[in-house]
């Protein structure tokens, strides 16, 4: 475990209670750590401070010193240092906490502030919230409630803008929502790199619009849709499917690389309908990539892996294929570090050569790595591999067109795609256990259907060696068992040590048996992950490259 | 377990002949026999319908013939009884309501589950549904109980209001204030 630096803290006052906060940090943070809300819409932690909404406004105050002698001019009355009040309100995102620094955030001159800067906001804002796919998690409508007038003065027309403005092949614009606080357009300069939002027009005409001949298409657009404090912003593929308030919110990891973005799940009653950045400040801040985002959709995929068959039949059949000898096992750096741990157990139990698949691809330097498996550190730690995967198996292939090889287990992999033939495939018994169906699947004398990450739940390590855990979030499908309990049935039922298949009882035995996961278990893992002691693999060569909160270790290292 | 026994008086002679508890129940007869009747012929004959009464909820359309719902989903979200089920859906942008951009694809009352407490009606920011006066609802088999879109807007029909907010925003968008 590496421990941050401790900050260096400053004593604020905020609404007469004095608080240390770590130096440097803004009012609206020094704020939020004692509980105190202080309203924003263009403040976002992660980007920089623009200060345009006008929302956040407080009162100031310096104690006071003799000018001359620089000494503390004290208050007779309460024989305390005199306060001086700076008599205008000040941004509270603007403005970073210095010692002594005396703050009100709920005096009257504030409260009116906040009164006067929501009705400037809402006299253009049209009534949409029952067709606007914010409502339920919109910024206005709560600051509406806490500081609206609750009728309007206005009775001048309201401003038209355009309502169905497509930005991208994601995202589409209402202008008539958008308050301007300019945070996509911020989020597209700093974090995307992808300079292509901005304001043309002035006072009540601004509108957000892209740089003629260009479109929001890069493959972070939807994180704009996230930070939108209103429902400008919408994504095309959520737009109009279903009402926040109904959504049940699961904690998941975006499997698409080895980043292992953080993720919240939201279903309904089985279906889940998107998926969105959970914050980790030292995997992903607040975003992750859209092409993560429609994972989801593998869970109603046409190609999905039916069951067929009772587990038992299978299993049984497995078993007998297994251990008639000649095993190889191919395991897979999707999977989780519980069915990694099974995995590799049946293999030493069967005697049989282990490897999992490698996936590279080119690498964005944000929040997707070169290496696709969410889960190839997994596969080191659990020691169902000892070396860096390679993307074609030929060793296997080798072993299968010597004969050596009777029977091959693959967990969710697809032999094909790894550089196998069709015909060496029929040469060989193969058991499958995965969720999608493909032509390995075809081609096996057993399949046994499994789960997508969004049914079952477990752990994966990411490129950092962070242990991150996953939560099923919707029901598996009707008869497909979770790839966990298939793999400690079959580990049973080839003759190995029997363990619980439930998370308990794995992680007993993974803490027992893994010395960087000694004394872990599931339930005590934090939501932000654990980071484990990587020494042991510093020496391969990873082909991640530099992301976000990633370094690669350095050539020395590696070579 | 332990008991009292009650201590019963015994019969007055009046009681016992039984004549006044005849006549009293006569006079009440005899009384009823001259008076307006009470009752109603109950299929054929309908009681009045009070106002704010609450029967069953449909949808209805303003006098435009416009759909009033835009599949807000308030009303399926406060169903004690989760009677309602609404599958939102976009309005197609060369529809001529396209300008209300959301409307309901499909909406289901169950009124097996439903309970006629007018909760739907209060939260509809549209006044899109509304509890009519019919009270009496029937059927063979639970599916015909379950009122899908259609039949909905059959039983709600029209109201006559004046709000137009929908009118009044696409009149907005293509002749006032408008943005260059």
């Amino acid at each position: 475990m590496i421990q941050p630096a401790k900050p260096e803290l400053v004593t604020v006052n905020i609404d007469g209670q004095e608080v240390e906060v770590p130096k440097g940090i803004n009012v609206i943070e020094a704020a939020r750590m004692v509980g105190v809300d202080v309203p924003h819409y263009c403040y976002h932690p992660k980007l920089t401070i623009a200060g345009n909404c006008r929302m956040c406004l407080i009162e100031l105050g310096m104690p006071a010193v003799d000018r001359a002698t620089r000494e503390p001019i004290m208050d007779e009355a309460t024989g305390k240092q005199k306060i001086n009040w700076i008599p205008r309100p000040q941004i509270g995102c603007g403005t970073n906490v210095s010692p002594g620094m005396h703050i009100k955030t709920q005096s009257d001159m504030v409260k009116e502030c906040r009164e006067g800067v929501m009705e400037f906001l809402l006299i253009n804002h049209p009534l949409d919230c029952p067709i606007c796919d914010q409502a339920g998690e919109c910024k206005l409508q709560e600051q509406a409630t806490g500081y609206g007038r609750g009728y309007s003065r206005f009775i001048e027309q309201k401003n038209v803008k355009p309502k169905r403005t497509q930005l991208g092949p994601r995202v589409v614009l209402d202008d008539e929502r958008c308050v301007l606080c300019s945070r996509c357009i911020r989020f597209s300069q700093e974090v995307a790199k992808d300079d292509v939002l901005g304001f043309v027009d002035r006072g009540s005409y601004s509108t957000l619009t892209c740089y003629p001949g260009k479109e929001l298409a890069n493959n972070y657009s939807l994180n704009t849709v996230d930070i939108c404090p209103v429902g400008a912003l919408t994504s095309t593929d959520f737009r109009f499917k279903m009402r926040v308030w109904f959504l049940k919110q699961t904690n998941s990891i975006d499997t698409e690389s080895s980043v292992g973005a953080n993720t919240v799940v939201w279903s309904r009653e089985g279906v889940i309908y998107r998926i969105t950045p959970r914050q980790n400040d030292e995997v992903n801040d607040t975003w992750m990539a859209d092409s993560g985002r429609i994972l989801y959709k593998q869970v109603q995929s046409d190609d999905r892996l039916l069951p067929a068959g009772s587990l038992a039949d299978n299993l049984a059949a497995a078993s007998a294929l297994l251990k008639d000898g000649g095993v190889a096992v191919v395991g897979s750096g999707r999977s989780s570090v519980e069915e990694q741990f099974f995995t590799a157990r049946i293999a030493k139990q069967l005697e049989a050569k282990s490897c999992i698949v490698a996936r590279h691809g080119e690498g964005d330097g944000i929040l997707v790595s070169a290496d696709r498996n969410p889960n190839t550190r997994g596969a080191l730690v659990t020691g169902l591999i000892t070396g860096l995967p390679a993307t074609e198996l030929t060793e296997l292939a080798a072993d299968i067109d010597a004969g050596a090889v009777k029977t091959v287990l693959v967990v969710g992999e697809d032999l094909t795609a790894a550089g196998l033939s069709a015909d060496q495939l029929a040469k060989v018994n193969i058991v499958y256990l995965g969720f999608h169906a493909n032509a390995t699947s075809a081609a096996a004398k057993v399949s046994i259907a499994g789960l997508t990450v969004f049914e079952k739940s477990g752990t994966y390590i990411n490129q950092q060696f962070r242990l991150q855990k996953f939560a099923s979030a919707v029901p598996g499908l009707a008869g497909a068992t979770d790839d966990r309990v298939v793999l400690a049935q079959l580990l049973a039922a080839v003759g190995g040590e029997t363990t619980g298949s439930d998370l308990a009882s794995v992680w007993s035995a993974l803490s027992r048996e893994i010395s960087v996961l000694d004394g872990l278990a599931y339930a005590q893992l934090p939501d932000t992950g654990l980071l484990l002691d990587s020494t042991a693999w510093s020496g391969l060569a990873f082909p991640e490259g530099e992301t976000l909160h990633y370094q690669p270790a350095t050539a020395e290292a590696t070579a | 377990m332990s008991f009292k026994t009650v201590e019963r008086r015994p019969l007055s002679l009046a009681e016992r002949t039984y004549v006044p508890q005849i006549l009293s129940g006569m006079k009440t007869t005899f009384k009823k026999m001259v008076k307006p009747k009470e009752t109603l012929n109950y299929p054929e004959a309908r009681p009045p319908i009070p106002p704010g009464y609450r029967g069953v909820p449909t949808l209805v359309k303003d006098p435009n013939g416009r759909e009033k719902c835009v599949s807000c989903q308030l009303c399926e979200f406060v169903c004690p009884p989760k009677a309602i089920r609404i599958t939102p859906g976009e309005i197609p942008p060369d529809a001529e309501t396209a300008h209300v951009e959301k409307a309901p694809e499909e909406f289901e009352i169950d009124m097996l589950r439903c309970i006629y407490c007018g909760l739907c009606q209060e939260v509809c920011p549209e006044e899109a549904i509304w509890l009519q006066n019919v009270f009496s609802v029937s059927g063979y088999t639970r599916e015909e109980m379950v009122n899908d879109k259609k039949r909905l807007y059959e039983l709600g029909g029209t109201l006559p209001d004046d709000h137009y907010k929908w009118d009044k925003k696409k009149a907005a968008e293509e002749a006032g204030n408008p943005h260059h």
